[in-house]
């Protein structure tokens, strides 16, 4: 794939991937956001449903937390992961971990890493990873890495590890891929740790460079080990070394200013699952990303509404956790999801202590009962434009399914919206406008 | 002004008593018999209006007991009726809330005035007369209403079947009294007397003396034995007016819908199939297939190889049993497939009507879902023998 650039300002880089999956037919705008799965379905959503929505970017982002269980079942279908989630058109970019679930730390070995799937702790070797991406057969899919989250204040040794052994695990899977005629069209992206250490956050960069690589993916900053300067120092660090022609993914930022900031930053692709987590909460997107640059206009579209909840941060998605708590997550979230659909939306948390910051508007709050206008006026998506916040209150409240399909179409709709923003922003050189207006709405 | 509605019979079987029927109501004109999924508390759960319409779903059901107490009348009324509020455009019949008081809340104490039970939400007393079903229903703005009947449970004998057979009538003349929009909506009475004959007969002579616009077959479906079932359902459509259409509620096994068509009705619902669904269970013309079971994790074919719906062009079976633990949107899937399936079921039935091969129909149906004669149900052969039709 190449990597075409419309503008590249201050390190903020706008632009189109072109040729990419393994047919080479497809491209893609940055910076933007993958469309996140979970067993390879957008939260919530069929087909049909996800139809609804404008501007469902590309690549369909696939974890094996959430696949890996069913390797055996893909090696016997040969069809591809791709066909097996009924996608059989799309770019697959298959992922380690699940952005929305614990992954607690110390399984991870020198041979070896783990994932959190439904069934409990996954265990794989390189061969069995291999393996899987074979069987699968994804247009992208990042190489091995041990980049579980490391707690506050870890030693030097053990960010060195996870360096080497990424580095290590890259080296392995290219071996495997280089040889495989299943994946000879397929991009492996290098994946760059190196904990809260900056001189091991640029040799694991300047390392993986070496490699033939199509892509770079900066791993390892999801978690509280590190303040917020410190995680953007970092970034800016990395993406400095990397070679320009090559697009930057990141996992575990999502919230709409730390997207801001990594864009700044140089990185282009960024994970989906803030909506999904939005939508878990029983909320709805509503942060205001129309920069203007009249004053007037700017007045009336800052206008946050006073009801608008104050929440606390949201915490990143993986956080240190332990055994115990994950496995009990698991299952709280397994109970909530029986067959009788009485799927308790609100109180189901798919993180550890995840309460959304106010970008978004609880619809549980009762002052909804008898609001009847739509979740954010003037939104044109499916669910804006034929359901009201009533509507959605009471769904809500009565524990019905489709509370989260109207949640997750309205969440996907505004999120892909406020990246197509992010691009106009950078044509129209607004950045900061946009910025700005994002970070009065954080608070 | 146009009545509310109309029923104009298009083809009549020669054989047994199931008729093709074009049902007019003020949101929808639609073709009977016709299988109505319900939506309980203003949605289909998790699936969307679109996908509905799509399926070819002309009318659904709402329930005014659990819409009553959440979000009530009055906010229902404010959103421009239940219509309005689910955004749904097609018709919709709503039930009278007296199904659930019996079933779902305990210590509910029936008396003349009607139905007194306490909230499950706050505790507060409440009663449910026919006047106060009346006055939700037309809030909700409903195509159907049904009368606020004295619900018996089918396997209750004695005086007691009796009792709410006389009330039922009675409670019907305050149904009808009450009604604050009759050319909008119509109100169909519902038939009671139980598995007792003599008693069903003189409920049915009684209440077809009423000008209302159409009958419901009431009391039954509710796990009484099915050689009584069947034999009240033909005791019903004997006496119901042919040219008025007749509602069997709480049926939907597909096996029922065949013979009860057979029998003459035109109008079924029931929670099976969508309920179903969200256990896992797919409906296929010879059975269901537990799709959480082991046996489908490398099945990959389609839930049903012949099947059109969004589901079994796209995932397979394993897909399906994948997804299950792990989204919602694996319910999703399967009720939309169970839906096409009841949907289609209606759809060929109301083909083989038109074109006077519905004996052959059931044949074949028959055929299909049991494989072989001997495994037939008794009752079944039984009912379709009452009405000319002998399975081979």
């Amino acid at each position: 794939m190449k990597l075409i650039f419309s503008s590249v300002v201050n390190g903020c880089r706008h632009g189109k991937l072109i040729e990419v999956g393994r047919k080479g037919s497809k491209s893609l705008d940055i910076p933007g956001c993958l469309l996140y799965t979970r067993t390879g379905t957008a939260p919530h959503l069929t087909h049909d449903t996800l139809s609804l929505i404008e501007g469902v970017p590309e690549p369909v982002h696939l974890t094996l937390s959430t696949l890996a269980e069913h390797h055996e079942v893909l090696e016997e279908y040969k069809e591809g992961i791709g066909k097996f989630i009924g996608m059989p058109d799309s770019l697959i970019y298959c992922a380690q971990n699940d952005p929305a679930s614990p992954c607690p730390s110390g399984y991870n070995t020198n041979k070896t890493v783990s994932v959190w799937g439904g069934g409990g702790r996954i265990e794989l070797t390189l061969t069995k990873f291999m393996a899987i991406q074979q069987a699968f057969k994804p247009d992208w899919y990042h190489c091995m890495a041990d980049g579980e989250p490391l707690p506050p204040g870890s030693s030097r040794k053990r960010i060195n590890k996870s360096v080497d052994r990424t580095l290590g695990f890259l080296d392995e899977c290219l071996k495997v891929h280089q040889n495989s005629e299943v994946l000879k069209d397929a991009e492996i992206i290098g994946v760059i740790e190196g904990g809260d250490i900056l001189e091991e956050r640029l040799r694991s960069a300047r390392e993986t460079m070496k490699r033939p690589v199509g892509g770079f993916l900066l791993d390892g900053l999801q978690g509280e080990s590190m303040t917020d300067d410190l995680k953007l120092d970092l970034i800016s660090s990395v993406t400095g070394e990397l070679p320009v022609d090559k697009p930057r993914l990141i996992h575990g930022i999502g919230k709409p200013d730390e997207v801001l900031e990594c864009v700044s930053r140089g990185v282009d692709l960024f994970e989906g699952f803030f909506p999904y987590q939005v939508t878990e909460q029983g909320k709805a997107l509503s942060f205001n990303f129309k920069y203007k640059v009249d004053p007037e206009a700017e007045e009336k579209s800052l206008a946050v509404p006073l009801h608008q909840v104050q929440d606390q941060q949201l915490s990143s998605t993986c956080t240190s956790v332990t055994h115990e708590q994950c496995e009990k997550n698991h299952i709280f979230a397994m109970l909530h999801r029986n067959g009788s659909g009485d799927n308790d939306i609100s109180s189901k948390t798919s993180d550890c202590d995840g309460k959304v910051k106010a970008f978004s508007i609880d619809l549980k709050n009762e002052q909804f009962r008898d609001d009847f206008s739509p979740l954010v006026e003037g939104c044109p998506c499916y669910c804006c434009k034929n359901h009201t916040r009533a509507y959605l209150y009471h769904l809500l409240l009565t524990n019905e399914l489709l509370a989260g399909v109207l949640l997750m179409i309205h969440n996907l709709h505004h999120y892909f919206a406020f990246f197509q923003s992010i691009r106009n922003a950078l044509k129209d050189g607004h950045l900061k406008d946009l910025k700005e207006l994002i970070a009065k709405q954080k608070v | 002004m146009a009545a509310p509605l109309s029923l104009r019979i298009g083809a009549e079987c020669p054989v047994t008593r199931a008729r093709l029927c074009r049902l007019r109501l003020p949101h929808q004109a639609l073709h009977t018999p016709v299988f109505m999924p319900v939506g309980t508390q203003g949605t289909l759960k998790g699936i969307a209006v679109p996908q509905l319409e799509a399926l070819g779903c002309h009318i659904c059901l709402g329930n005014t007991y659990h819409l009553g107490m959440r979000p009530g009348p009055d906010l229902i009324a404010k959103a421009n009726g239940l219509h309005g509020f689910m955004n749904w455009r097609r018709a919709l019949l709503t039930d009278s809330g007296g199904f659930q008081m019996v079933s779902l809340v305990e210590l509910a104490e029936v008396t003349e005035e009607g139905v007194r039970f306490c909230s499950p939400y706050d505790g507060e007393e409440i009663l449910l007369s026919p006047e106060k079903s009346i006055e939700i229903q037309n809030a909700l703005g409903s195509d159907i209403m049904m009368q606020l009947d004295d619900v018996v449970s089918s396997t209750v004998t004695g005086p007691r079947v009796e009792e709410a057979m006389y009330r039922s009538i009675r409670w019907l003349d305050r149904c009808i009294a009450a009604n604050k929009n009759p050319e909008k909506q119509n109100l169909f009475a519902i038939i009671q007397g139980g598995l007792d004959a003599e008693l069903r007969t003189k409920c049915l002579k009684e209440m077809i003396k009423r000008d209302i616009p159409g009958f419901a077959i009431g009391g039954l479906s509710g796990g009484e034995e099915k050689d009584h079932f069947w034999r009240m359902v033909m005791l019903s459509t004997e006496y119901l007016p042919r040219d008025k259409p007749r509602y069997l509620m709480g049926v939907g096994y597909a096996t029922d819908l065949v013979v009860c068509v057979a029998l003459g009705c035109d109008m079924f619902d029931c929670v099976f199939p969508t309920r179903t669904a969200r256990f896992g269970s797919a409906l296929v013309p010879w059975g269901s297939l537990q799709l959480k079971h082991r046996q489908y994790a490398k099945d990959f074919k389609p839930i049903d190889e012949e099947c059109t719906c969004p589901t079994c062009k796209r995932y397979t079976r394993a897909y399906l049993h994948a997804l299950f633990k792990s989204d919602t949107a694996a319910l999703h899937h399967i009720t939309i497939h169970n839906i096409a399936y009841q949907l289609n079921l209606m759809s060929s039935i109301r083909e083989s009507i038109q074109q006077r091969r519905f004996p052959e129909f059931i044949q074949q149906f028959m055929k299909r879902m049991y494989g072989s004669a001997d495994k037939y149900p008794r009752w079944a052969v039984d009912a379709l023998s009452a009405v000319n039709v002998k399975l081979e």
